[in-house]
């Protein structure tokens, strides 16, 4: 037995690759901790009877519960725990925002640094992947009840609906429209924060729960979710995630050079465009780039341009520091790694040369007045401050609207007046029958564990319904 | 993975592939397009379906050899598997009755305007087709086109059949000796999409156009395939890929369609010199093209 922990106050520091050396390579930033960090981390924990962290994490990982596992040395008991409640461990480890979730309300907090718990729960899901042997993993699936699910887009809450109902013994088929499995968390989040090989291992592991993955399926396209449910699916789970990126709506930005963040990501990420001419696909950086926007996948599309080659990458964002929606460790990140932060700055037209490439952008800089409908402060133009940065390459990282494709073509299928899916946010239920919807195609873009916390849910309405329904 | 069932070089530089993908057969629909992705490493581009068979569960696609991509796709042999098929991709055409249609094509438009030529005609149209080809060499499925058309014309531009070297030149003719026009179709390369829409403009004829951007997913998440339409950016992909040809600035399309001609040259050097043997089949290669 342990003996009762001290109280520590200081997190053990996670060892990170040097920001000059990670700026040009793909490699994964933050190294994990190793074990004697781990356990020290986890001898911070004060095992406490009324445990916050648990009721702060959308899917009700029982926290407590791993980490005693860890602190008495039952690395296969901590792996179990965590993976009741959550099939992907590896990846929330390491994109959850912990620090306005678990750890805010890790009842350290109110003396010093909280429990580093996403930290933690990486370690565990990596040391699963390096002793396979020591958990069992196959054999898991549950005996079949004989009813059928479809789930439509295989990201984080695709994953999670998949693998909840799996468990619960009913036939799932996962269709994803991409080459591979996974989602944005292929695509978009990039392989330095998250390595391609812990997603496929989670992939793989919800396909070892029986889960059936069908790739190159555009759903609305090759079937529409009326056709699956007259094809013998019970329950359709839409999760296709938010889909059409955003532009800035300025002059020039069809010129060459303009990428959305997720066509910059994509081609990165997916479809390994840092790796020309060995993979196919290209893509242009030049020498000076401009991302807009100031959201974790603005850090993402910044830190992956420097990767590329880029000598000078500038985050363009029009509000302030204290407005900034990425993550405090992501900026952190960004900012040793050399992004170029020209806050309260907005751009004005794109410039481009006769092969339309584009070669500027005209930008002005703000003030900021009163707070507008989001709370923030809105940016106001400062007369006279107009001035033009030379760059090769635009990045707009603004967000995503909902894709059309499943609304075009699903009759009775209500929508909000942002066109994403009216869904019953306790449920995941849809204004259609069998149909429910969850991640970003309900809530509009937000974050990996939010989008699992809904499908969870949405798992079990679908459990309680088809159950209920005989 | 999608076998082959069937390949031929219909003219240089120009392949017709059959592949097995039985349920985008069953989906596939006039104007529709799907994207490819031939391995591993391949990166994914759009093709036009040519054709389909429920029945069979096939789908024929009508590519020229542009770069790497495509030139790895021409190398495969009947019974070789393509990675990646994913369809039917974008809108399908508006197929209503219109009255009097023109369907101009050439090159690997001619696949996509045979279907388009069969459905309209099933709906009533008076269907006249005009394939334009650079000389006779060029010329292919002329056989298939009149079987689904009222009317067929050559434009030839060594002018072997006849007086009009290109589908527009015949347009103009057309519509100046006073025969009427309900709907114009222009699908094959841009700069023959814009002359056709250039030809019916003064005489306010609609003229449907199928864009051919560079795409990515294809399924309307990257934005890759943005083009100005009417002022107004749309995507490929998901709100095409037929646009009004009187409101697409051909401009825009067009230096974006080329962005990435270096790096295309440099991927096809790369790869070419090792894998001779697999292209070596192909009569009739390709000095290189531009991508338009």
């Amino acid at each position: 037995m342990n003996d009762k922990p001290k109280l520590n106050l200081e997190r053990v520091p996670i060892p990170k690759q040097a920001p000059e050396e990670r700026a040009t390579n793909f490699d994964e930033v933050a190294l994990g901790y190793r074990e004697e960090q781990a356990l020290q981390e986890a001898g911070r924990c004060i095992d406490c009877k009324k445990p916050g962290c648990k009721d702060g994490c959308p899917v009700n990982v029982d926290i407590p519960g791993f980490i005693r596992a860890m602190k008495d040395g039952d690395m296969p008991g901590a792996v179990r725990i965590l993976k009741s409640k959550n099939s992907l461990p590896g990846i929330c480890g390491r994109v959850c925002p912990q620090e306005t979730q678990c750890e805010l309300t890790c009842n350290l907090i109110k003396k010093g640094a909280p429990i580093a718990i996403g930290r933690l729960e990486r370690y565990v899901a990596d040391w699963e992947i390096a002793h396979p042997e020591a958990v069992e993993r196959g054999g898991q699936e549950a005996r079949r009840n004989g009813r059928r699910v479809a789930v439509v887009g295989s990201g984080p809450a695709g994953l999670t609906c998949a693998s909840d109902l799996a468990k619960l013994g009913y036939g799932v088929t996962l269709f994803e429209a991409l080459h591979v499995a996974g989602g944005v968390l292929m695509y978009g989040i990039p392989e330095f924060r998250l390595p391609k090989t812990i997603v496929q291992g989670e992939v793989d592991y919800v396909k070892s729960l029986g889960v059936e993955i069908r790739l190159n399926h555009v759903i609305g396209k090759i079937a529409t979710v009326d056709e699956l449910l007259e094809q013998g699916f019970d329950a359709v789970f839409l999760s296709p995630g938010a889909g059409a990126p955003m532009f800035l709506d300025i002059p020039g930005e069809n010129l060459s050079g303009v990428y959305s963040a997720n066509e910059f990501l994509t081609r990165t990420n997916l479809m390994k465009a840092y790796l020309f001419p060995e993979y196919d696909t290209p893509i242009q950086v030049g020498r000076r780039v401009a991302v807009f926007g100031a959201g974790n996948v603005a850090m993402d599309a910044s830190r992956c341009a420097l990767r590329l080659g880029a000598d000078e990458v500038y985050i363009i964002y029009r509000r302030s520091l204290t407005e900034m929606p990425a993550r405090l460790e992501e900026r952190e990140n960004a900012e040793e790694e050399g992004i170029i932060f020209r806050l309260q700055t907005n751009p004005i037209r794109l410039v481009g040369d006769e092969q339309g490439r584009v070669r500027a952008v005209e930008l002005y800089e703000t003030e900021l007045g009163e707070p507008d409908e989001s709370g923030r402060r809105r940016p106001v133009r400062k007369p006279g401050s107009e001035f033009t940065i030379e760059i090769d390459t635009a990045i707009p990282a603004l967000g995503t609207r909902p894709n059309p494709i499943i609304p075009l073509s699903t009759k009775g299928l209500e929508l909000t007046r942002w066109g994403t899916v009216l869904t019953d946010e306790a449920t995941g239920r849809t204004s259609k029958d069998r149909v429910w919807c969850g991640g970003d195609m309900a809530t509009g873009a937000a974050t990996v564990i939010s989008a699992m916390g809904a499908a969870r849910r949405a798992a079990i309405d679908i459990d309680a319904w088809l159950k209920g329904s005989g | 993975m999608y076998r082959i069932v069937k390949k031929e070089l219909l003219v240089p530089n120009t392949i017709y592939l059959q592949a097995e993908a039985p349920e985008i057969a069953r989906k596939a629909q006039p104007g529709q397009f799907v994207i490819m992705r031939v391995d591993e490493v391949g990166e994914r581009f759009p093709l036009s379906l040519a054709g389909w068979d429920e029945k069979a569960g096939t789908l024929d696609v009508i590519f020229l050899i542009m770069g790497r991509s495509t030139m790895k796709l021409a190398s495969l042999s009947e019974g070789d598997c393509i990675m990646d098929i994913v369809g039917p991709l974008g809108k399908a055409t508006e197929i209503e009755s219109y009255g009097n249609v023109l369907c101009a094509c050439s090159t690997f438009g001619v696949g996509p305007a045979i279907p388009l030529a069969k459905a309209l005609r099933e709906r009533g149209n008076r269907v006249i087709s005009v394939m334009e080809a650079r000389d006779e060499g060029f010329l292919f499925w002329e056989d298939r086109l009149k079987e689904v058309s009222d009317e067929t014309h050559i434009a030839s531009g060594d002018g072997c059949r006849g007086k009009h070297r290109r589908a527009s030149e015949f347009i103009t003719e057309h519509l100046k000796s006073g025969h009427k026009l309900d709907r114009v179709f222009a699908y094959g390369r841009v700069f023959m999409m814009m002359e056709c829409s250039r030809a019916t403009r003064p005489f306010g004829v609609k003229t449907t156009v199928a864009l051919t951007p560079v795409m990515v997913d294809g399924t309307g998440m990257c934005g890759c395939c943005r083009v100005s339409v009417g002022g107004e950016t749309q995507f490929t992909c998901v709100d095409g890929p037929e646009f009004d040809g009187h409101s697409v600035d051909w401009e825009v399309l067009i230096k974006r369609k080329r962005a990435y001609l270096r790096e295309e040259a440099q991927a096809y050097d790369l790869w070419q010199p090792d894998n001779l043997r697999k292209i070596a089949g192909l009569a009739g290669l390709p000095e290189r093209s531009s991508a338009v």
